[in-house]
């Protein structure tokens, strides 16, 4: 099997806040009824939380689930057992109608750390981040691309986007964190 | 700039955060329509001063279409319902006829 890369190779920015691109993350992407009892006791089996509520995201160092839409989940593993998670999912419900897709490296990860981590963010998404609070996912666009976003330790922000926009954002994120541009709202 | 609450997530957000899908309640006349609806159903729409019914999608969110009723001259948006609908609900028909009174679009009001 060949090597696993993230798309940055954990490139960083330091400046008012740190950028870091966060290496190998474990993503599948899941679809189906998620009200019924057998897909709640199957995701719990994996992500080892049950099924936040709407826009909410349950994680445990480097494992959990995010709500993504009303029938869309988005369940974190180490990279490295991604594959096993969704021969899980699929054993547990053979005969439902459901998707478990691997999505680890179709995503770029990045963390932005640091008192001014809400500002950077703020500056590029069309979200109010003072209300932003720990156990929120927000999906919206930071500047031109979807992003997913939320609150992963105190003065730290994880974002999740295509890894077709890695490098896109990793500037991004990295012009909005340059030295001397805090503007001191949050 | 339009304020969207998304009725699947419950996101309130900003009208870059979702994209416009036209006009709402359309009723497709497809093979076999006679060519007046089907030329109806492709090339004729409302074009209000006030109250619109449109469809919106979530597109940098959680990526579901909903409705929307707005008024197209102030940019006040009345309210957004479900996109499993052929017609606005009694709620957001309530809130236009408070707000807009004697309001129509086709054929509700
Ligand atoms: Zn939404």
């Amino acid at each position: 099997m060949s090597e696993a890369r993230s798309a940055l190779a954990g490139a960083r920015f330091a400046g008012i806040a740190h950028v870091e691109e966060a290496g190998l993350v474990g993503m599948i992407s899941f679809r189906g009824d998620l009200g019924h009892a057998k897909v709640k006791s199957a995701v719990k089996a994996v992500a080892g939380a049950a099924i936040p509520k709407p826009r909410g995201v349950a994680l445990a160092g480097a494992t959990g689930v995010a709500w993504m839409s009303p029938d869309e989940l988005l369940i974190l593993v180490p990279h490295a057992e991604a594959d096993a998670v969704v021969a899980k999912l699929s054993t547990a419900l053979k005969g439902q109608h459901f998707m478990a897709e691997n999505v680890s490296d179709a995503r770029a990860v990045f963390t932005v750390t640091g008192p001014h981590a809400r500002e950077v963010i703020g500056k590029l998404a069309p979200v109010d981040m003072s209300r932003f609070a720990e156990g929120e996912i927000r999906r919206t666009r930071l500047a031109q691309v979807a992003a997913a976003l939320w609150i992963s330790a105190p003065d730290s922000i994880t974002v999740v986007c295509f890894r077709s926009g890695a490098q896109y954002m990793f500037d991004l994120l990295s012009a909005a964190a340059q030295e001397g541009s805090a503007v001191g709202v949050y | 700039m339009l304020i969207l609450e998304c009725p699947y997530c419950g996101v309130k957000g900003e009208e870059t955060e979702f994209h416009a899908g036209g006009e709402a309640h359309l009723k497709r006349f497809g093979p076999g329509s006679s060519d007046a609806d089907f030329e109806t159903y492709l090339f004729m729409r409302e074009n209000p001063k006030g109250v619109h019914l449109e469809r919106w999608r979530h597109a940098n969110g959680c990526g579901k279409w909903f409705h929307a009723a707005r008024c197209t001259m102030t940019l006040e948006v009345f309210g957004t319902y479900s996109a499993q609908t052929y017609e606005p609900p009694q709620e957001i028909k309530d809130i236009l006829t408070a707000k807009r009174p004697g309001w129509s679009w086709r054929n509700f009001k």
